[in-house]
């Protein structure tokens, strides 16, 4: 008899031995891929690791410089200038969004315009703009209110502020666009039955599903600003690189001080991770996902 | 038929001798593409008017013209007494800003066929969205109101499910639940059970005839002809974007005058 169709109808009910499946032992498979991958890697850690502690560093300066004052201050300011950042690009990202949607041709335009110019050039050259704003408009403010030499307004602050800022602004409304996109024009009309108005549907109904689609490439976003942040210290704001370098300008232990940089910025960017996790959770009620993600 | 001894108030705001609902010659372009040509259908206060007819006839685009989700583009259509979507000042229309047609939209109640529910609110969330947001209700007042409706639709212990976790029969009643709870005028239903598996269907149109029992004002989109025949004071019949036949409903399904009427009865009942 062949094969093929004794298993698609055995020929006769008894030729079918008895099973349960529930009452025998059940041999679990062996996942040999799995063991030889996790052996690889414990050989490269372990082959690392030996590198690096027979290698020209010296970790107890490392450790030492770790909880520094100045350090500590650095770590302060990346982290909130990448909150900063991050908030002017969200509400700046939602706006342009809202607004490349809209059936009003003046908003879209300045939408499409605000995008083209900010993601068409490097973030170190706005940085560089931003900061020398004076060599253009000596005084900023408005005649008769208030007004102040640039060189005052514009510190090593408030140019990565307004240069980060604008420039995750452009990022991040594409994000939010595609999140728009993705909820069912059916939601949109649902709200407009019930009497609300567009913008009240907005913040309602459409946002908050769109919320859920766009928090992984947001914390992706987040993630890229945290290290974009350490291109401000070519211009002088005292973020961790930047404390770091000053260090090691002095004390010349370079590899030390850009191992405490990278100790931190990995630390900022795993406790990211972990908030992340626990906004998808927030924003994922009511919706079973098809795709395991943890 | 019963509805006829509880017919409530006529309404301050109703015209003298004008119905709830007229639609006056309506036509609707999509482009070139002609969507509703010269359709006129008037719905009384209290009555339950079922439209019926084969797919792309027009049907969901009136109840979309109707509920402001479309804008006509001949005739005119009023409801309660005013005209939607436009302003009449001597012999000129102004278009309407958009606060005053969501003031209009709340006279009508839109029940979907695809549910349309917020996927990210409970039962009861769905139901309250619209009276705390839009009608400004105290929180706890809303609430105590949309368990009311959820008991109404036999869904009392459904208040915190999230829609994922419904039926579709559930799904829909909670629509139902979330369009009463605006006290709207007339409801308007638009194929609610064609998404339905059938052993749901029954549970649906059984809310929709208590509502029409409890005498409000309803235009059903529909192909369930038992339901049409047993709840629907008349039956409009469309085809091709224009009212072929009205009447009432026994009459209709019974002895239809018009060929495609005939038709169509006999194809959705030689289906069933
Ligand atoms: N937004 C639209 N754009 C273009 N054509 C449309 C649109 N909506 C509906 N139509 C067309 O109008 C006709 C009537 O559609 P519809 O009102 O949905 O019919 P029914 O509900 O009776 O099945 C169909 O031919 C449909 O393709
Ligand atoms: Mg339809």
């Amino acid at each position: 008899m062949a094969g093929g169709a004794s298993a698609i109808a055995p020929a006769r009910r008894e030729a079918v031995p008895e099973v349960d499946v529930s009452a025998m032992t059940i041999v679990r498979p062996r996942r040999w891929g799995r063991i030889a991958a996790v052996a690889i890697m414990l050989a490269l850690i372990a082959w690392l690791t030996k590198a690096f502690a027979e290698g020209k560093i010296a970790w107890e300066v490392t450790g030492e410089y770790l909880f520094w004052p100045s350090i500590l201050m650095g770590v302060v300011n990346t982290i909130w200038m990448s909150i900063a950042c991050m908030i002017i690009g969200i509400v700046i990202g939602v706006a342009v969004a809202v607004m490349r949607g809209s059936p009003n041709p003046v908003l879209r335009s300045v939408a499409i315009g605000y995008q083209w110019f900010f993601r068409g050039t490097p973030v170190i050259l706005q940085l560089l703009i931003w900061f020398n704003l004076a060599l253009v408009f000596p005084r900023l403010g408005i005649p008769g209110l208030f007004e102040a030499r640039t060189v005052d307004v514009i510190t090593p602050a408030m140019a990565t502020l307004l240069g980060l800022g604008l420039n995750q602004g452009a990022y991040t409304s594409e994000v939010m666009r595609a999140g728009l996109l993705s909820v069912d024009r059916g939601q949109y009309e649902a709200a407009q039955a019930i009497g609300m108005s567009y913008w009240a549907s907005l913040k309602r109904i459409i946002l908050p599903q769109a919320m859920r689609v766009v928090i992984p490439p947001l914390g992706n976003e987040f993630i890229g600003l945290v290290k974009m942040t350490s291109l401000a210290s070519i211009i002088g704001f005292a973020d961790v690189l930047r404390t770091s370098q000053d260090i090691y300008y002095v004390n010349a232990r370079v590899i030390e001080l850009l191992m405490v940089a990278a100790a931190w910025y990995l630390v900022v960017v795993t406790i990211l991770s972990l908030g992340q996790a626990r906004l998808e959770r927030r924003f994922g009620r009511g919706f079973a996902s098809g795709v395991r993600d943890r | 038929m019963t509805r006829m001894e509880t017919a409530m108030e006529p309404e301050a705001t109703l015209a003298p001798g004008l119905p709830i609902v007229s639609g006056r010659r309506v036509g609707k372009l999509f482009g070139d593409f002609r969507a509703l040509t010269e359709v006129s259908i008037d719905v009384e206060e209290g009555e339950v008017v079922c439209i019926i007819g084969p797919s792309g006839s027009g049907k969901t685009t009136f109840l979309r013209c109707l509920n402001q989700l479309e804008r006509i583009d001949e005739g005119a259509l009023w409801l309660d007494g005013e005209l939607l979507g436009w302003r009449l000042e001597s012999d000129r229309l102004h278009p309407l800003p958009e606060a005053e047609i969501a003031r209009q939209r709340r006279k009508t109640g839109m029940v979907f066929q695809r549910f349309n529910l917020f996927p990210h609110m409970t039962a009861l969330q769905n139901i309250t969205e619209g009276p705390v947001q839009v009608l400004r209700e105290p929180r706890g007042q809303a609430e105590d109101r949309g368990r009311r409706l959820l008991s109404r639709v036999g869904l009392a212990e459904k208040a915190s499910s999230y829609p994922k976790d419904l039926s579709g029969g559930q799904q829909q009643r909670v629509a139902i639940a979330r369009a009463l709870a605006m006290n709207p005028k007339v409801m308007l239903f638009d194929e609610p059970t064609s998404a339905l598996d059938p052993e749901l269907v029954g549970e649906v149109l059984s809310v929709m005839k208590d509502l029409a029992r409890a005498g409000m004002t309803m235009v059903v989109v529909t192909h369930e002809l038992g339901f049409a025949r047993e709840v629907a004071d008349r039956v409009v019949f469309m085809d091709q974007g224009r009212v072929v036949e009205t009447g009432p409903a026994q009459q209709l399904m019974d002895d239809p005058q018009e060929e495609r009427t005939r038709n169509f009865i006999r194809s959705v009942l030689g289906r069933e």
